[in-house]
């Protein structure tokens, strides 16, 4: 087992950890505590921000932040979940530059806020021809054939 | 509104500029000639693959990620294929994993000349232009060899390669890597040699080591940073573990630094290439994948400009639930933020082209003061350019 | 007065690239076109930096909801008679993009095409062939 992952284990010890592969961890907390185990990660452990995914699945949000620790190769993903009727979390952008961008971007395209973000401004999508509450990577998105449409 | 902010101008650079590359829009905040702050505004090439990703099956999605960018146009499908091998826990034979490393280092030394040149380009130098395209033509030529295109391979196929490389192409390969390394010795020694170069390089757009672990910038900007941080190293893939190469790292963080780092990739390159043709183990370059657990993987790569990562949630079909993206510019951009401030306006467009995502910004670049148009886009070249002649002055 | 207009663009265009959301792909190779193998610049086609300069547009890529407003701008900024090239799949029909929520379609359903040239990226040798059919059309 490696060195940080027994470190997160004894600071957090309510964590579900799945072991993909020795280089894939997954580590599954509860969303209070994301704030706790990031700055662990990153400011203890010396670990880099890869970059963060947003999944909607059946039963609510899943925030996956994927941190990566150059000195043996293990990416170690902390797994947070929000309930569809309350997708709320806390900004990791308000202390962790790194993090600005791929939490606006969650918040354009998923519909999830991010508590305490310095700058929440859409990033992609167009200033002036697009609906706001219109989320592409929801489940529920209506798909159709937009390019031939207009 | 105090009389310090009254000062300040703002220089948007972007979003369209003739001569390459996504439109980009930054909008650097300026005081008399120095950058104090700048804006970026990106979503202009947005194409929402990560949302066209979930309707193709594993076998069409190197091919939708492959045109993500058409420089690093072997990295994303790489990166996508490493992903659905690690949802589904298979390896691919020997062979196609050194195909794959002969490939992605070809595509880095491509890419770098590439860059080389521009970055001449910009500091009035169009002869490190001509030449550094003109010996890329060369690799674009291997590829075309290899896999029938000069720019998107379709080399990736989750369980191996579709391409092979036949036993006679082999001396032609290493004929053009005999050239290519000594034109681009040629190249850097003229590069890191010319004193004009060096002044206006050497101290510019510096990012120290702490802002390059904050911001979490990879590849050869974090490499120029101090940051010894490669990929390929640190999480083998391809056949990158089986020959040896070493990771060029640097600690001055300026654009100089970025340069060098660049430029002495390149020979890197050359050799894990030759090691991996000296060695290239016989067998099949693919195995079948009859499934696609249920699960979850993540790829990595190091392109060009830094790491791929790629993310496939799988469900058990034959089609990715949800493919998350992130290139390698994404943290390298952002950035820029920091790396521009305190420097002045004519090292603004070097700055921002040193981390390699969109130099060409520069040609459409316009100065607005009060409201009036200050400079064009051509003018905030030719202010590069003046400043090189002056350095140049100082050397005569 | 038209004619003459026509006759004026034949020779020596000056073109200016314009990327809507493309891959850079076509965009390199465009650039490549300069570069010492193809030379273009012997023919006097010069790559401007303004489209006001511009006798021809070479677009590429797809257009998306953000760029929509600023190509069209680019396009009204060239004098006119002005002849626009679609440059690979993407800016002929939009290719694998063609149901983002993104995308907007490809260049002929928002500002007038006068030569298609397929390819994902085109050849350099396709490229040069597709302008200089072009302009023996005027």
């Amino acid at each position: 087992m490696s060195e940080s992952l027994r470190m997160f284990q004894e600071r957090f010890p309510d964590t579900k950890v799945f072991e993909k592969n020795p280089r894939r961890l997954y580590l599954t907390i509860p969303r209070e505590k994301l704030t706790a185990a990031a700055r662990f990660l990153h400011a203890e452990r010396g670990m880099r921000l890869s970059i963060a995914t947003g999944i909607d699945t059946r039963d609510g949000f899943e925030v996956l932040y994927h941190f990566s620790e150059d000195t043996t190769g293990i990416i170690y993903t902390i797994k947070v979940f929000a309930p569809k009727d309350d997708p709320r979390i806390e900004a990791q952008g308000s202390w962790f530059p790194a993090a600005q961008w791929i939490e606006r971007e969650m918040h354009e395209l998923l519909g999830i806020e991010f508590i305490g973000h310095p700058n929440p401004a859409p990033l992609l999508t167009s200033d002036t021809d697009w609906e706001p509450g219109r989320f592409p990577l929801r489940r529920d998105y209506e798909r159709r054939n937009e390019a031939h449409e207009r | 509104m105090s009389g310090e902010q009254k000062q300040r101008r703002i220089v948007p650079i972007g979003p369209y500029h003739p001569l390459q590359e996504e439109p980009e829009f930054f909008k650097l905040i300026v005081e008399g000639e120095t950058v104090v702050d700048l804006e970026i505004h990106i979503g202009y090439n947005h194409r929402g693959h990560e949302f066209i990703s979930p309707e193709l099956t594993y076998d069409q999605v190197p091919f939708l990620v492959e045109r993500i960018c058409g420089i690093c146009s072997d990295s994303h499908p790489l990166a996508a294929v490493l992903a659905i091998e690690d949802c589904a826990g298979i390896k691919p034979p020997p062979r196609a994993n050194y195909i794959r490393s002969i490939i992605h280092e070809l595509e880095r030394i491509h890419s770098h000349l590439l860059w080389v040149g521009l970055a001449g380009h910009f500091i009035g130098y169009n002869t490190v232009w001509m030449w550094a395209w003109r010996y890329r033509e060369h690799i674009l030529e291997v590829f075309e060899m290899i896999t029938g295109n000069r720019n998107h391979y379709g080399a990736h196929k989750p369980g191996g390669v579709r391409w092979d490389i036949k036993p006679e192409q082999i001396p032609q390969i290493e004929a053009v890597l005999d050239v290519v390394e000594k034109k681009t010795m040629m190249l850097t020694k003229a590069v890191l040699d010319d004193p004009v170069i060096r002044a206006r390089l050497e101290g510019v757009g510096i990012l120290t080591k702490e802002q390059a672990l904050a911001w979490s910038v990879v590849g050869p900007t974090a490499r120029a940073s101090g940051v010894d941080i490669d990929v390929r190293r640190d999480d083998p893939h391809a056949a990158y573990d089986q020959v040896p190469w070493d990771v060029i790292v640097l600690p001055e963080g300026d654009v100089f630094a970025k340069a060098k780092v660049r430029l002495l990739e390149i020979f890197e390159s050359v050799k894990i290439i030759r090691g991996c043709l000296k060695n290239l183990p016989d067998g099949p370059i693919d195995i079948r994948i009859d499934e696609v657990p249920a699960g979850e993987g993540i790829g990595r790569t190091e392109a060009p400009r830094g790491e791929v990562f790629h993310y496939i949630r799988s469900d058990g079909s034959n089609r990715p639930l949800r493919h998350k993206i992130r290139a390698p510019s994404y943290m390298n951009i952002a950035s820029n933020v920091v790396a521009v401030r305190g420097g002045s306006i004519a090292d603004a467009a070097l700055t921002l082209a040193a981390v390699d995502p969109c130099y060409c910004c520069t040609e459409r670049m316009a100065a607005f003061e009060d409201g009036k148009l200050k400079f064009t886009g051509n003018e905030l070249l030719r202010l590069s350019w003046e400043k090189t002649e002056k350095v140049r002055e100082r050397f005569k | 007065m038209k004619d003459l207009r026509l006759w004026g663009l034949k020779k020596s265009p000056w073109v200016y690239h314009l990327a809507a959301a493309s891959c850079n792909n076509c965009d390199i190779e465009i650039l490549e076109l300069l570069t010492p193998r193809y030379d273009v610049e012997r023919f006097g086609v010069v790559l401007v930096g303004s489209p006001r300069h511009a006798d021809a547009l070479l677009v590429t890529g797809v257009i998306n909801r953000k760029s929509l407003p600023r190509v069209l701008e680019v396009y009204e900024q060239t004098p006119k008679p002005c002849l626009v090239i679609a440059i690979g799949t993407c800016a002929c029909n939009c290719h694998i993009f063609r149901n983002s929520y993104n995308a907007v379609g490809p260049y002929d359903k928002h500002i007038p095409v006068h030569a298609y040239i397929p390819g994902c990226p085109p050849k350099p040798e396709a490229m040069i062939m597709g302008v200089v059919k072009a302009l023996s059309k005027l």
